[in-house]
């Protein structure tokens, strides 16, 4: 008996655990409160415990705050593109303004890392907030034009006008002294900013910016500025970019025009696409996995690059839903075949 | 004079790397962020079929374009036609396919050493008293030939006629029989040739470098942008607007800051008229 799949279709049911779980049956059961908290519990600690199991593996382990760092541009990314609608390809100009500013901070006033990377990245993130304020009227394509620019732009400023270490950057910056002061503050910022743009996004405010995103026009209707939201928007994402830059800078002690660099700003896009547009944690899983792949792949320099931008697009074009969608449709949905 | 006569053939330049961006953006609304990638891909192609496979040089020019062709298309084929209409995701894909190309030269094959394809014509003559090399004379020419080529292409001939006409109402155009998805694979072959020939012409005058995909892609970007994305018109005028600013940049103030002016341009020009110079009501609704 063949069936051909144009007489049936794919039927999506959510689980009786899931939709209990959703409401104040959660706490009916052990095996419910199991069901709902084990994914959470899964990422949290396994994220915590990552830089105990890999102490074997010291190489790794500095791996591991690159990762973070990605990750936290990723976040920003996903939070910005999927929550705002504004995709922004200029994570590295994040990166650079944070490194920047912690460099500048520890050399000319001589501020420990503990001042500077608090200052850097909300600093930061007011200041990159300011130079997207003029842009922000502008939607998709064209955000996303001017915003790929500006790490452009900034390199070429700095290297023009000579200022700030120009070509060489700026060396010498301290360093946290610690490593596990450096893995756990990169680690805690992922989890918090995670935790805290969930939780935003459930808020009043998430509403208005899941409205700028779908119908602008509608919101403005509503006599609601969205200027206002989307600089919102872009200010959450420049402060974990600016995060992220300001302890790269303390960890490999220098700033530099590298820190404006594409990877900054091509990564965390694949990393949100290979993890998932939409939910957060899946662009960290992105990171998780794609920046061991480029860790991987730095003895064949440039072709790294080359490599995740066919991951890319390859999941882009064929997998567009992203690896966490995926799961989180397995775990709380069945699936049948049903006649039509 | 200098400044006249270099205005020029920097604006022509600038209109050469923008046709193709220009061409495949206007037929089917793609913005080809791979752009760049072809361009160089192109000068990579015909250095090999000219050095290690040794044919001709005009021989090699059509090779390498013919296979830039069909390199496009295949783009547009096989990855890009499965996500029309998600702009988002079109720019990231060709952005990504771009960079997978460049990158990958410049691994593979683009590394020590320098490429160079030699110039059709040595040799330079006085023009107005400025001195001027042949291959800039011909880079000017070919844009002029370009430029009304594909004037006659569009107004005169059946093909180009169809393009024009998907470019202008796509439903129309559907009506009419004129298939959309194949008009965007010959857009995109088009525009990767029109790539293609930029390259040629352009690259005699210094050596094939990866980074050249990306300056041409900001370049093309810049000048669609200013023209307003779509509009030919537009764009020619406005590579004669940056073109200028960039030369009188380089000899007021300093080189650096060439690519700065296109840069600033584009910011100007989307913060204050966001449909660009010739851009339409119409796409004034989709930016803002």
């Amino acid at each position: 008996m063949a069936e051909t799949t144009q007489d049936r279709r794919k039927e999506r049911l959510d689980r009786g655990i899931k939709v209990r779980t959703d409401s104040v049956y959660a706490i009916s059961h052990w095996q419910e409160m199991t069901y709902m908290l084990a994914p959470r519990l899964v990422f949290i600690l396994g994220l915590l415990a990552l830089p105990l199991i890999l102490s074997f593996f010291p190489y790794w382990q500095r791996v591991i705050s690159i990762v973070c760092i990605y990750a936290l541009l990723a976040v920003g990314f996903d939070f910005l593109a999927n929550h705002v609608g504004l995709v922004s390809l200029g994570g590295g100009f994040y990166v650079g303004v944070g490194a920047y500013m912690a460099a500048l901070l520890n050399l000319k006033f001589g501020l420990p890392p503990v001042v500077t990377v608090p200052i850097a990245t909300f600093a930061g993130g007011v200041f990159c907030t300011l130079l997207f304020l003029p842009c922000l009227p502008l939607r998709g394509v064209y955000f996303a034009i001017v915003s790929l620019m500006f790490p452009l732009l900034a390199g070429r400023v700095i290297e023009a006008l000579d200022i700030f270490g120009g070509t060489d950057g700026l060396l010498g910056v301290e360093s946290f002294g610690n490593p596990w002061v450096e893995r756990y503050l990169l680690i805690g910022s992922v989890l918090v900013a995670v935790f805290v743009l969930r939780r935003l996004l459930i808020e009043d405010v998430g509403l208005v910016f899941r409205g700028v995103k779908d119908n602008d026009q509608a919101v403005k209707a509503s006599a609601i500025n969205i200027t206002v939201y989307k600089a919102l928007g872009v200010y959450f994402a420049s402060t974990l970019g600016c995060l992220g830059g300001a302890c790269l800078t303390h960890i490999y002690m220098w700033a530099g025009l590298s820190q404006f660099a594409l990877d900054y700003s091509i990564i965390p896009i694949a990393a949100t696409v290979v993890g998932g547009g939409g939910t957060l944690i899946g662009s960290v899983l992105g990171c998780l996995i794609l920046v061991p792949i480029s860790e991987m792949l730095r003895d064949f320099g440039t072709l790294r690059i080359a490599v995740y931008a066919l991951i890319l697009t390859a999941f882009i074009v064929y997998k567009s839903e992203g690896l966490m969608n995926y799961g989180a449709r397995k775990y709380e949905q069945f699936e049948r075949w049903v006649r039509i | 004079m200098e400044i006249v006569i270099y205005g020029i053939i920097n604006s022509i330049t600038l209109t050469l790397m923008a046709l193709g961006f220009s061409l495949v953006y206007g037929v089917s609304r793609l913005p080809n962020f791979a752009h760049g990638a072809l361009y160089v891909l192109t000068g990579y192609l015909a250095w090999l079929l000219l050095n290690r496979v040794g044919l001709y040089y005009p021989l090699a020019i059509i090779g390498a374009l013919a296979l830039t062709g069909i390199i496009g298309a295949a783009m547009y084929y096989f990855v890009l036609v499965r996500i029309r209409g998600m702009p988002i995701s079109e720019i990231i894909a060709s952005y990504a396919i771009g960079l997978a190309i460049l990158e990958g030269l410049r691994w593979g094959g683009l590394k020590g050493g320098t490429f160079t394809l030699p110039p059709f014509i040595e040799g330079s003559t006085q023009l107005f008293g400025v001195s001027v090399d042949y291959q800039r004379l011909i880079v000017v020419a070919a844009g002029l030939l370009l430029i009304g080529g594909l004037w006659l292409f569009v107004s005169k001939t059946k093909l180009g006629l169809a393009l024009k006409g998907i470019a202008q109402d796509e439903r129309a155009a559907l009506t009419l029989g004129i298939d959309s998805d194949r008009m965007a694979v010959v857009s995109m072959a088009l525009g990767s040739v029109l790539a293609g020939i930029a390259a040629l012409v352009l690259f005699p005058l210094g050596s094939i470098v990866v980074e050249a995909g990306y300056q041409v892609l900001i370049m093309a970007v810049a000048v669609c942008i200013v023209g307003g994305l779509g509009s030919w018109n537009g764009a020619i005028l406005a590579s004669f607007l940056i073109g200028f600013a960039q030369i009188l940049t380089v000899s007021f103030i300093a080189t650096h800051f060439q690519v700065v002016v296109a840069l600033v341009a584009i910011v100007v020009t989307l913060i204050s008229r966001p449909s660009g110079l010739f851009g339409r009501q119409k796409e004034l609704e989709e930016r803002v």
